[in-house]
């Protein structure tokens, strides 16, 4: 029997102890009008052999296309180090480390990557993680509103440039605790918000902007960040970590920095794997630590006076507080972090710094022949980091069409959300120039 | 504790093998440059991988001992799993691929959709929630959604056992519930009368785990449902306990609305030392429009079947997107491979194994004298035991026994969960463990009892032989130290 152990004769003598006669007798407490006896959707068994010959067929039918899609999730080099350690037996198949003499694998793993986390956003203190990006704003939102105790209004306002699907989750997570969420004004050339439409004495809670922007444009994030302040708000500041060697951290946007930082950790060494698992950063200055939602770990000491880590400030979470809880979240994205940690220790700074280097390079490249075709223009003046708006004079759509025929995913469609024709593409420092050539080559076919 | 990675930090090393070309220009304005450098980790590979192995050693995990944690499902996650959901074009596919390029996924998660509706006996299954907090969520919201939807606005109070995870009360909270809380019988049931006393024109529905955390089924199903019915409320079922009754009963043949499944229970999906989860929705007829999206479809052009997603358009009165993308994709692919290694006769060999594994376990540590919570009861995939007179007695307290299966190479049971069994063990085997490993931790429960009994061992400073002794969690709250800070 696939993944069970017992033996005729262990079932046997089992039941003898247990004073039944089968393992149906084990089920006598069930009403036996609700029971069924067989399950029509779920097909015969398969062994190992077989399911691995039709997930390899599955696979092929996938492909492995040439990408340029970013939009929140980007293809980077993951060293083949991260996943064979993440993957081992004992980070893998372990629970919550809520045993912590026998977890301290984990949670030392754990207070390493909130150190590495805080270092790269700048901010004081991080948690063990949440699931991703884009349900981090809406904890993020929801922490403010709890933090920033002074503002009573529920309103949160966001920047053009936050990634518009993050709103949806956002909404659809905390829109029902009397949060509401609205679009700060965009500055039609630069694709930023529009600081001369700024509105006034709207008393928001807080202030969510993102670096870079959804359509890849650098914004002002030290002015919005000193403007969220101003207007007695919290900023909140998402970015993408793996600029974070490069650009300037949400910790010293502005005057004083954000308070609260969050995004989606998945550049970190997870693979893109059809959007999930990936995890959630989170970090904050000090003084909130206690309203931050999830797990942290602290370190302390053991009772002969050692080192040793432990998980801390439960009194937040809801096996503690249940319907008083900061959160009902229960999981945080352990393997992920796991392999963040170890991603971000092989690279370090410098590592990370030449990954987003490379990628800016590489994405310039892109968008200097791509330009060069008749057609085709940045759809927002100003600077990038690795992704770039295009304005197509011509539906994009078929033309993705055609690059797909070719094995190549020329980018993400922004027809909808820019109110024009428009694509977002990226290159990131797994393209090789021949690869970008090829790309531009096929847009240039297909735009003929 | 081991040294941190950042002690042994040398400048200027790096696994230099794992660095881009260096790029020849970098044309970002100064303004939007950070003008100092992060102070990660400054080490070689070696240095990484061993450092990272070596932690991993701390840790205890399935794949190492016994894991009897109660509530938790802690059973074998097959090898295959994880090297399929692996395999490059699955690792490597872009959520916002087309679909062109997704045909294998989607194949997997459509088919994984139509096998988790046949062992639920739902009508819809929606796969993004990304844990089972999440998947509770989203079923609140979508009982909230149909109470609004039918302008039945007043409802506003979640029911909720006294016995409950306590994800059902915060989850009730954060869709803007109210909680009532209800006691458990002395029998392990629901308290009918006390059920009855919160019913009203105010209930938006009621959250139940059946088996219930106290390890028994509530022999009451049909009449709940018949009087949350009634009463026009919706009941919400917590999939945390699936694992003993796959393939015997279904939620949805209970008169459950609405369902999670903990797929990293069940479905034997990694814990991963505390996620990724993966919390898949089940809902009958009537919240089908609610489900959030996407979710995987199939669809006919040209006289050819494919399978696309279903989402803002097809789903109009949809709760919303709960994920960035499509929620924890990677983790729905090992649960697809998993169920697909099980089969139909699989699945129900799991509900029976995991009932004789904890039916088994609890008569053998009854006749060792353990005192049971529920002592008439059948057990489902899990037990509790009760160590109040130990407590009394000996001055043996549940952690007491926790820590002191540490050092005896046991994980622990979960311990004081549920919070109304005083001094209490929730115990979970699970189908994955032979015989020889339940009689062996019988015995080490056995003798870590007798000493305390007989040799006045007390255990106050277990454990002993884990790489650390007993922390001082007051410590760690009161001195915050959450990340390394050079001298």
């Amino acid at each position: 029997m696939p993944f069970i152990p017992h033996t005729e004769n262990d079932t046997r003598e089992m039941l003898a102890a247990i004073g039944a006669k089968s393992t149906e007798d084990l089920f006598d407490e069930i009403p036996a009008e609700l029971r069924i006896d067989y399950l029509h959707e779920v097909p015969e068994a398969l062994s190992e052999m077989e399911i691995s010959r039709l997930m390899r067929g599955r696979a092929a039918m996938d492909g492995s296309p040439l990408c340029f899609i970013g939009a929140g999730a980007y293809e980077h080099h993951i060293p083949t180090a991260v996943w064979d350690i993440a993957t081992r037996g004992e980070y893998y198949s372990a629970y919550t480390p809520y045993q912590a003499e026998a977890s301290q694998g984990t949670l030392q793993t754990i207070y390493e990557y909130q150190t590495m986390i805080t270092e790269l956003t700048g901010l004081d203190v991080s948690n063990a993680s949440l699931y991703d990006g884009a349900s981090g704003l809406a904890e993020a939102a929801l922490m403010a509103v709890r933090a920033n105790r002074r503002v009573k209004t529920g309103l949160i306002l966001l920047a053009p440039g936050v990634n518009p699907v993050y709103e949806h989750v956002a909404e659809a997570i905390a829109g029902s605790q009397g949060l509401t969420f609205e679009w700060l004004p965009v500055d039609a050339t630069t694709g930023n918000v529009a600081f001369d439409q700024l509105p006034e004495g709207r008393n928001p809670v807080a202030v969510v902007m993102q670096q870079p922007t959804f359509p890849g444009t650098l914004e002002d994030v030290d002015r919005l960040t000193d403007w969220a302040h101003a207007e007695g708000a919290f900023a909140i500041g998402i970015a993408n970590p793996m600029t974070l060697a490069l650009l300037k951290a949400p910790g010293n946007w502005g005057e004083q920095g954000v308070d609260i930082a969050c995004g989606e950790g998945q550049p970190l060494g997870v693979p893109l794997s059809s959007g999930g698992p990936y995890f959630g950063y989170m970090t904050c200055k000090q003084q909130h630590v206690r309203q931050m939602p999830g797990r942290i770990v602290g370190r302390t000491t053991d009772l002969d006076g050692n080192p040793g880590f432990a998980l801390t400030l439960q009194a937040r979470e809801q096996h503690i507080r249940r319907s008083k809880a900061t959160s009902n979240i229960c999981t945080n994205q352990g393997l992920m972090v796991t392999a963040a940690t170890i991603y971000m220790s092989l690279l370090g700074a410098e590592g990370i710094a030449q990954v987003g280097r490379k990628s800016h390079e590489n994405t310039a490249r892109l968008v200097d022949g791509l330009c060069a075709i008749d057609g085709i223009e940045r759809l927002y003046k100003g600077s990038y980091f690795h992704e770039v708006a295009l304005r197509f004079d011509r539906p994009v759509a078929p033309i993705l069409e055609a690059l797909a025929a070719k094995n190549i995913l020329g980018g993400y469609d922004l027809t909808g959300s820019a109110g024009t024709d428009a694509l977002l593409v990226c290159a990131t420092e797994t393209k090789t120039d021949a690869d970008i050539d090829a790309c531009i080559a096929a847009f240039a076919e297909a735009m003929g | 504790m081991s040294e941190l990675i950042f002690e042994k930090s040398r400048g200027g090393r790096r696994a230099f093998a794992q660095a881009p070309v260096e790029a020849r220009s970098l044309s970002i304005p100064e303004q939007f440059l950070r003008d100092d450098q992060p102070r990660l980790p400054e080490a070689s590979e070696l240095q990484t991988v061993r450092h990272y192995t070596r932690l991993s050693q701390k840790n205890f995990s399935i794949d190492t001992q016994f894991y009897p944690l109660g509530s938790c499902t802690m059973k074998y996650n097959p090898r295959a799993c994880n090297a399929l959901a692996l395999l490059p074009e699955f690792a490597g596919r872009h959520p916002l691929g087309p679909v062109s390029h997704g045909q294998g996924f989607l194949t997997c998660m459509y088919e994984l959709q139509e096998m988790l509706k046949d062992v639920t006996g739902m009508k819809g299954v929606s796969l993004t929630p990304m844990a089972g907090a999440q998947g509770e969520l989203a079923g609140v919201a979508m009982i909230k959604a149909y109470h609004d939807a039918r302008g039945d606005t007043e409802r506003d109070e979640i029911i909720v056992p006294d016995a409950a995870h306590g994800t059902n009360p915060a989850t009730a909270t954060m869709c803007g519930c109210t909680v009532k809380e209800i006691p458990t019988g002395s029998d392990g049931d629901v308290d009918m009368d006390a059920l009855k006393a919160v019913l009203g024109p105010k209930t938006a529905g009621i959250m139940l785990t059946n088996p219930s955390t106290l390890g028994v089924f509530e022999r009451h199903i049909k009449l709940i449902a018949e009087m949350v019915h009634d009463a026009g409320g919706l009941l919400y079922y917590d999939g945390a306990n699936l694992n003993a009754i796959l393939g015997k009963v279904r939620p949805g043949d209970m008169d459950f609305d609405v369902i999670h499944m903990n797929l990293h229970k069940t479905f034997s999906t990694p814990h991963g030392g505390g996620g990724p989860g993966s919390g898949a929705v089940g809902v009958n007829q009537r919240l089908l429009p609610f489900m959030p999206i996407p979710v995987v479809t199939k669809r006919e052009k040209d006289g050819e079947t494919f399978f696309d997603w279903a989402a803002e358009d097809d789903i109009p009165q949809s709760i919303g997107r709960l994920s960035g993308f499509m929620g924890n994709s990677g983790v729905l692919l090992r649960a697809y491979v998993y169920m697909r290694m099980l089969g139909r006769d699989g699945m129900q060999r799991v509900a029976e194994f995991a009932t004789l594994n904890a039916n088994y376990l609890m008569v053998k540590l009854r006749d060792a004298g353990f005192e049971l919570a529920f002592p008439e009861r059948r057990a489902s995939h899990e037990f509790i035991v009760t160590l109040k007179h130990e407590a009394k007695d000996y001055s043996l307290t549940a952690m007491d026994v926790a820590k002191a299966l540490l050092d005896k190479n046991y994980h622990a049971p979960t311990t004081y969960f549920p919070l109304l069994v005083p001094e209490c063990l929730l115990i979970e085997p699970t189908e994955t463990e032979s015989k020889e490993t339940l009689d062996n931790f019988v015995a080490a429960m056995i003798e870590i009892v007798r000493a305390a009994k007989e040799d006045g061992v007390q255990y106050k400073e277990a454990p002993y032989k884990m790489p650390v002794r007993r922390l001082d969690d007051v410590k760690a709250a009161r001195e915050l130290n959450l990340r390394y800070k050079p001298e």
